[in-house]
């Protein structure tokens, strides 16, 4: 059998204070998933992820993407491998225009002239914002900076895309428009959201951390229906819905 | 939101000015600032040609009057000092119809105004004619350090984000009674900038974060440079070498 995209073993990190974010997490996600990441505020998720691409080193166990430990020298590989999508895109689009900062990351990469343009146009027309490409992200709307921040990122032509509150901010419409986005790319998405409805349209599959561990994992609908494992983690669905 | 003070000072149009490189924009305009400075104190032809040079430049943008008059505005503080200086300087008192001012003070404060007022003009000039990516463009392509591009490049991105942020900052005291025409709200005022000092420095750090994970190791890439043609140089340099010119007439 293939190698997971990711594989985490046994991973515990303590920030410089001492405080222990992850208690020995085991996870894994296989090429082609959708999985959904829940917990409550605090529960570790955004610290999992900086994990992910190797922005923090966990102070013991190990992570691996599709086969491929992360050690200094596998940094590089492991950033593209990895596409992370942070939840304010303000913090994610940083240069004058879309264009330029969808060319940032395939810069970094090397990526030059035509190969570099045939990139960025593929990215921005994956999320439908390819007329936006001239325009400086601060006039865009925030719904606009959401996509093209996972434009950025898919032009790194990651092997799996993790959307930090994908949902957060958006207006009804924009939820619904994202959605279909991001059901019509073909990439392993881990999606970490407090969004449950979201989790349930978009995921097969779902994790539940809490207190620095994976505490559940299995389909989503079940998740959400187990009412007992839902209120021990703080997790509700909004008023008036049921799956 | 605010569109961003780097931005609204850019108008788009057609003019020479706006289609000419912005790499041979800068470097005309540093030149023709040089060259003006150079003008020795009380060399009027020169200064009153340089003075019109500086108009001309101006206009030539085809920018309406309504846009630039504000942003002349910099001009101001010269201005002022211009019009204090004939009062507080010593020397030679000559007679300025009802009082009597200092004469090497006038010279300097007529001197002062003329090379102050050439600098605004064709900074605004500038200004309005170059867009805030062009600009960065033309310091990567004239060899600016790295960080110093950076820099710029980062305060033209987040200049309207962080003003947002101070405007929501100041509605939200607002909304809370603060009115801050005393004293005693200097504190409230301070804690407030070092909020959004805090807040700022914090984004800084979540944007490396974002810059980390797409590769970033400690250069921006290249954007694809501007081409700057011979005739885009020779126009671009024209008025430096006309207030050359001036200068050199001055000097005789």
């Amino acid at each position: 059998m293939s190698h997971p995209v990711l594989d985490l073993r046994g991973v515990r990190y303590a920030y410089p204070g001492g405080h222990e974010a992850l208690s020995g997490v085991d996870l894994h996600v296989h090429a082609g998933e959708r999985v959904a990441l829940l917990g409550p505020n605090g529960a570790g998720k955004t610290t999992l992820v900086l994990h992910l691409n190797a922005i923090l080193r966990a102070t013991s166990g190990s992570v691996s993407v599709s086969g491929r430990q992360v050690t200094t020298d596998t940094i590089a590989e492991i950033r593209r491998c990895v596409g992370v999508v942070f939840q304010d895109p303000d913090d994610q689009l940083f240069m004058p225009t879309v264009r330029d900062d969808v060319s940032f990351g395939p810069a970094n990469l090397g990526l030059r002239g035509d190969d570099l343009a045939e990139r960025v146009d593929e990215a921005l027309t994956a999320v439908g914002v390819a007329d936006l490409a001239d325009r400086p992200p601060h006039h865009l709307s925030f719904g606009q900076r959401r996509r093209v921040a996972i434009a950025t990122v898919l032009a790194m032509r990651p092997e799996i895309l993790v959307l930090d509150e994908p949902s957060s901010n958006l207006d009804p419409a924009a939820r619904r428009e994202l959605a279909e986005i991001l059901e019509s790319l073909d990439v392993t998405i881990l999606m970490v959201t407090h969004d449950l409805p979201y989790a349930a349209q978009l995921c097969e599959r779902a994790l539940v951390l809490s207190g620095g561990r994976i505490v559940a994992d299995g389909p989503t609908v079940d998740l959400l229906r187990d009412e007992e494992l839902m209120r021990a983690h703080r997790l509700e669905l909004p008023f008036g819905f049921s799956v | 939101m605010g569109a961003g003070t780097g931005q609204h000072l850019h108008v788009e149009g057609n003019s020479l000015l706006h289609r000419m490189s912005a790499t041979a924009k800068l470097v005309g305009l540093l030149a023709l600032v040089v060259v003006v400075v150079a003008i020795p104190k009380g060399a009027w032809f020169a200064l009153a040609g340089s003075l019109c040079l500086g108009m001309l430049v101006l206009v030539s943008t085809g920018v309406s009057a309504r846009h630039t008059l504000p942003r002349l505005a910099v001009d101001l503080p010269f201005v002022v000092f211009a019009l204090v200086l004939p009062f507080v300087a010593t020397g030679t008192r000559v007679p300025l119809g009802p009082v009597t001012v200092s004469e090497s003070g006038l010279v300097a404060a007529g001197t002062l105004l003329a090379k102050a007022s050439t600098g605004a003009l064709v900074g605004v000039a500038f200004a309005v004619t170059t867009a805030p990516r062009d600009l960065v463009l033309a310091l990567q392509q004239l060899r600016v350090p790295d960080p110093m591009v950076s820099i710029v490049s980062f305060m033209v991105r987040y200049l309207s984000v962080v003003s947002g942020e101070l405007a929501r900052m100041r509605i939200a005291l607002a909304s809370r009674g603060f009115r801050g025409r005393s004293l005693r709200s200097w504190p409230t005022i301070a804690a407030s900038a070092g909020a959004l000092f805090v807040r700022s420095f914090e984004r800084g750090e979540r944007v490396h974060l974002a810059m980390l994970s797409r590769g970033y190791a400690g250069r921006l890439p290249a954007l694809e440079a501007p081409t700057t043609t011979p005739s885009m140089w020779a126009l671009a340099l024209a008025p430096a070498a006309i207030a050359g010119g001036l200068l050199v007439g001055a000097l005789r």
